[in-house]
């Protein structure tokens, strides 16, 4: 049996990079492909991720940012920013 | 002496990890699925494998660092039970807030799989009591994120207490100070990303994961 999805009101997109001065071996790896393939002029190049909620009506900043600390984001290394869309 | 294996969906070092605590204390561990909240009663040692535990879903470990059994490793650890957590099981650990640091994506990209010499930094723990101090050691590796990060305040007081326990004598994944292994505070839990469990045997490339098992094992009857 599927569960039902429930179309929630609120959207809220996440994105997380790492921290700065913390070595992004994706990153240097996909600078390097674009080396590759003749790009010139690419400088440093940081990969990160993107995740999109959907949220119940309502649900608080201070909630979005305690999902983010809690599992989103691992802030020994990473950075997140929230924007509501 | 009483050990118990925790099985996450996506782990596979989880039974060789059983059988090198039951080849030293003769006892087979009790297996524990990530989905209990509670540990069997008086475990002495608490085994975290390693494996691609969720699928390493959002970073490695992320997911069973919140799996509801965590909450009693974690509990059992401030009662000063001994934790051990290799590869994922570090990953975990860290995760879980149980160590401090991450494990990042290798330096290099690839995946590592090979024996690496080990240096033993600290043999005082009641991990490495058997080793010498200093002593290189070879044990395998097996991982694609095992570059271990924290920022230079907690590699400093890492350091300075003494919770470095082996560094990589030639370091294979960018790894912070050539860390390989550290302890927490209170010295009971053990985070190490190489396999102790898979240097068991001759027969299977080499025997210097054995003493971690029986000095712990050691530790833990005479306490």
């Amino acid at each position: 049996m599927a569960a039902e999805i429930k179309r929630l009101g609120m959207k809220a997109r996440v994105t997380i990079t790492l921290k700065n001065g913390v070595l992004d071996p994706q990153g240097r790896a996909i600078q390097s492909a674009l080396g590759g393939l003749g790009f010139e002029g690419v400088g440093d190049v940081r990969a990160g991720k993107v995740i999109e909620l959907e949220l119940a009506e309502g649900t608080s900043a201070e909630a979005i940012d305690e999902m983010c600390r809690k599992l989103l984001a691992n802030t020994v290394m990473e950075n997140y920013r929230v924007e509501m869309l | 002496m009483k050990a118990a294996v925790i099985v996450f969906p996506g782990s596979n070092c989880d039974r060789d990890l059983a059988v090198a605590i039951e080849a030293v204390t003769g006892a087979k561990p009790v297996m524990v699925w990530h989905g209990d909240a509670e540990l069997p009663a008086g475990v002495d040692l608490i085994g975290v494998p390693g494996g691609f535990s969720f699928g390493d879903y959002l970073r490695s470990g992320a997911m069973s660092a919140r799996a509801p059994v965590m909450r009693a490793v974690a509990a059992a650890a401030e009662q000063g039970r001994a934790v051990l957590g290799i590869c994922n099981g570090f990953q975990i650990l860290t995760e879980a807030g149980m160590l401090p640091g991450a494990l990042m994506r290798n330096a290099g990209l690839d995946f590592v799989c090979r024996d690496v010499a080990l240096d033993v930094a600290n043999s005082q723990t009641m991990f490495t009591s058997l080793y010498g101090a200093g002593e290189r050691i070879s044990v395998p590796v097996a991982h694609h994120d095992g570059n271990y990060f924290a920022d230079d305040a907690t590699l400093d007081a890492l350091e300075g207490e003494g919770r470095v326990v082996f560094r990589y004598a030639e370091n294979v994944n960018g790894s912070a100070r050539d860390i390989a292994g550290i302890v927490n505070a209170r010295g009971n839990v053990l985070g190490m990303m190489p396999h102790p469990e898979r240097a068991m045997e001759p027969a299977l490339g080499g025997t210097d994961g054995r003493r971690l098992f029986e000095g712990l094992v050691g530790a833990l009857v005479g306490a």
